[in-house]
């Protein structure tokens, strides 16, 4: 460490560093002083950083390690809300009940299913906003702000909004529909319908900030290869696909890692479009998330062991999906 | 200089908000264990500050009780913190007992999950039996041994309960060519709630297709269950709810009245059945006397006057709410006095004059504030005494610690579904499977 010291030291003259007496010819003392100082620098060279990134894991531990360690061993536990010191060691029964729990699939293919309708659509439409606010348009900004703004709404609020809209009896939406012939939809009861009403939700709140993403990675692309694209007589259409969609790959990637990552824990949406307000995610459970099963049977059910288990297994479940991304992002990459 | 000046001000703002922003962390820690700390150990005037944790409208404040309370004891001071769902309330409060942190003096308890409190958080609260003046004659006897464990430790004191009548509308009665005084009306079902949905039926035929009988399915299914004596569990605490006739019953009667568009496809308190009440779209509905108060609050101001009071088939009780201590505040003491105070037959009296929420206490039915009891939906109706006499045929009802989850299963993934077309029969399977993986620990 002292050739760090060496290197990292001040300059001579002029330096910001405080306490170093000027002249060469040194007491004693001054010279005790000053490698008390030196000490102490060296000291704060070697600790300091440490103490500056220290806030982070501290919370980190204990608000994320901690909690994801005890759910662990809840699991494997029969715990309940009303008592939750007083744990029975059930060993892996909790994640082995999961394979035969009806609920925990369905809830499982409700994830898949809204998380497709969901993430599909909003990041194709997303790229389309970017495409258009891509051109010189007036007033670009404005559009940008609009687009950002679902995305800086609450999600209670704009539930509440869309749970008005998708009313069965009294909602804007079947009124229109029903002025049009088409007839009244149950947005709340019917499978596929109320998993649209969710998904709209959804995409509602995050096209505009994947829109922003993607615009900005386009600005990022040299105007030269739609240039010399144009010279070799590619129209639009064909500039889009074959220069700006290669050079958005990484970006399109990381959309797609970051919103699978969030169908994935879908939760408020659902949980307030339930009019029940409970956490069954409708009376057939039609709409109901992992994230949401998680919820009730934890907070509502009070079974904190079983909660646990479905915590963790979400969580393997998660892993599972980050491999496969890493695995084709991998693949992408080696053949580009 | 001035850099220098410049560089020493950006310092202290930076230190002052490092500062500030540690404090911030600190407080919030602080502050969920013990809130107490700074206000209740006395502030400067002396003062002993008792708070309470609520939940809905609970309207103690609203009644100014706890105004006349502090002027009676001036060195009290109350305070209370109302969640407005009992959802939310109800885990926050299982977490802060078992934790023994965060509460409040006083917490509420709903009825719905009083038996659940009972069986076990009672060791968390003080007997409220030992308190100076309690007396458990002095409340309806199913009300007093609903908040008292097997060992006689009184967790909590009862504060209103809701006996349940049928209101009905006077002019769709009329419309469909049935009576509408009231004691009539209470003689067409009188005893049976098979009775109520013939009436239903005759009720359909009078009045066509733009109105239905009742508000819905879940209204119906409750009143039923609450009347009931045993529903979910039997006296040792077993689930007994799938094979109790009295609970199938209950859900092929429901059924039948929503196979036969009775009632409305409705679920209770969502937006959509609220517009319902402003819409005059059905002529009954089971009705507590907190009941009077949704109706008057989502009611255009035409349908004053137009709903009356009936006798319900057979008596039962929606709603009412308890008040515990915790034995870990600081204050039990004056907390206890405090709960005594607010459950006597007295204030439940001015309680239910402001609040409408019914008393549980009957001495306090012959007090003036309910024996003149009118509401502006209802008209002349006497309705403090109908609901009083309602509130003494009130069966002693065995409750469980789970009866909000089945019951909540058997309406919300249950009888609504025939109103969307579903058979009884799926119905009933896809409630009764939910209710048990729920059930399951």
């Amino acid at each position: 460490m002292t050739t760090r010291h060496d290197t990292a030291a001040p300059p001579e003259k002029g330096g910001a560093a405080p306490g170093r007496p000027p002249g060469d010819a040194v007491s004693p003392e001054a010279a005790r002083k000053r490698a008390r100082l030196s000490r102490r620098w060296q000291r704060d060279m070697r600790w300091s950083p440490y103490a500056f990134v220290a806030p982070f894991f501290v919370f980190f531990a204990a608000f994320g390690l901690f909690p994801l360690i005890y759910t662990g061993w809840a699991s494997l536990h029969s715990v309940e809300l009303t008592a939750p010191t007083d744990m029975a060691w059930t060993g892996l029964d909790n994640y082995t009940r999961i394979f035969d729990d009806d609920f925990f699939w369905n809830a499982a293919k409700n994830t898949l299913t809204i998380g497709i309708i969901s993430t599909v659509p909003q990041l194709m439409m997303a790229m389309g906003l970017a495409h258009i606010l891509n051109y010189k348009l007036r007033g670009s900004t404005f559009y940008r702000v609009i687009m950002l703004a679902p995305y800086a709404t609450s999600i209670a609020a704009a539930a509440l909004v869309f749970v008005l809209l998708f009313g069965r009896d009294y909602g804007m939406i079947n009124w229109v529909l029903d002025s049009v012939g088409l007839g009244k939809v149950d947005w709340q009861n019917d499978k596929w319908a109320s998993q649209f009403a969710v998904s709209s939700i959804v995409i509602w709140r995050w096209t505009g900030y994947n829109a922003l993403i993607y615009l900005a990675a386009m600005q990022a692309i040299p105007q030269d290869l739609y240039e010399s694209a144009a010279l070799d007589g590619a129209s639009r259409w064909r500039q889009f696909i074959h220069v700006t969609l290669p050079a958005l790959r990484p970006t399109i990637l990381f959309t797609v890692v970051v919103s699978t990552i969030g169908a994935s824990q879908l939760f408020g949406e659902p949980l307030l479009f339930d009019a029940n307000k409970g956490a069954s995610g409708g009376g057939q459970h039609q709409f109901q998330t992992l994230g949401l099963y998680l919820y009730e049977q934890g907070w509502v059910n009070q079974h904190l062991g079983r909660a646990s288990a479905i915590a963790w297994t979400m969580f393997l479940i998660l892993i599972v999906i980050g491999l496969v991304n890493y695995v084709i992002s991998r693949r992408l990459r080696a053949s580009s | 200089m001035r850099a220098a000046r410049n560089r020493s001000a950006r310092k202290a703002v930076v230190v002052a908000a490092i500062a500030s922003l540690g404090a911030g962390l600190l407080a919030g820690c602080a502050d969920d264990g013990n809130d107490e700390d700074g206000s209740s150990s006395g502030d400067s005037s002396g003062k002993t500050t008792i708070t309470l944790g609520l939940f809905g409208t609970m309207g103690f404040k609203e009644a100014g009780l706890y105004e006349e309370y502090e002027k009676l004891n001036p060195d009290i001071n109350i305070e209370e913190t109302v969640t407005e769902r009992n959802e939310n309330y109800y885990p926050a409060l299982v977490n802060h007992l078992t934790t023994e942190s965060g509460l409040q003096d006083v917490q509420a308890i709903e009825v719905g999950n009083i038996a659940e409190v009972v069986e076990t958080q009672a060791d968390k609260f003080a007997d409220m039996a030992k308190v100076e003046g309690v007396q458990p004659s002095s409340w309806l006897d199913w009300k007093w041994k609903q908040g008292v464990t097997k060992d006689g430790q009184a967790v909590g004191l009862g504060t209103d309960i809701g006996p349940m009548a049928i209101c009905y509308r006077k002019d769709l009665f009329e419309k469909a060519g049935l009576p509408t005084d009231r004691d009539e009306v209470g003689a067409l079902w009188a005893g049976d709630w098979k009775k109520f949905v013939e009436t239903g039926e005759k009720y359909k035929k009078g009045a066509g297709k733009d109105t239905y009988f009742m508000d819905s399915p879940g209204g119906l299914i409750n009143a039923i269950l609450s009347s009931e004596e045993e529903k979910f569990y039997d006296s040792s605490g077993e689930v007994i709810y799938k094979t109790n006739p009295a609970v199938k019953d209950a859900f092929d009667l429901t059924a039948e009245a929503a196979e036969k568009g009775l009632v409305q496809a409705q679920t209770q308190f969502q937006p959509a059945w609220e517009q319902t009440i402003s819409n005059n779209l059905f002529a009954t509905v089971a009705c507590p006397p907190w009941m009077i108060g949704t109706i008057k609050g989502k009611s255009q101001p035409d349908a004053a006057g137009k709903w009356d009071v009936a006798v319900a088939p057979k008596s039962g009780n929606w709603g009412g709410s308890f008040l515990g201590v915790p034995k870990s505040g600081k204050n039990v003491k004056e907390a206890q006095k405090l709960v005594a105070w607010l459950t006597a037959p007295e204030q439940q009296a001015k309680l239910f004059a402001v609040q409408g929420s019914f008393p549980s206490a009957p001495a306090a039915y012959k007090l003036p504030q309910v024996t003149d009891a009118k509401n502006e939906m209802t008209g002349a109706a006497p309705i403090g005494d109908i609901f009083a006499k309602a509130a003494e045929a009130i069966p002693a009802q065995v409750i469980g610690p789970k009866d909000q989850i089945i019951q909540q299963g058997l309406t919300d993934n249950g009888v609504i579904l025939v109103t969307q077309g579903k058979s009884p029969e799926e119905a009933w399977e896809n409630a009764t499977k939910t209710i048990d993986n729920n059930l399951e620990k």
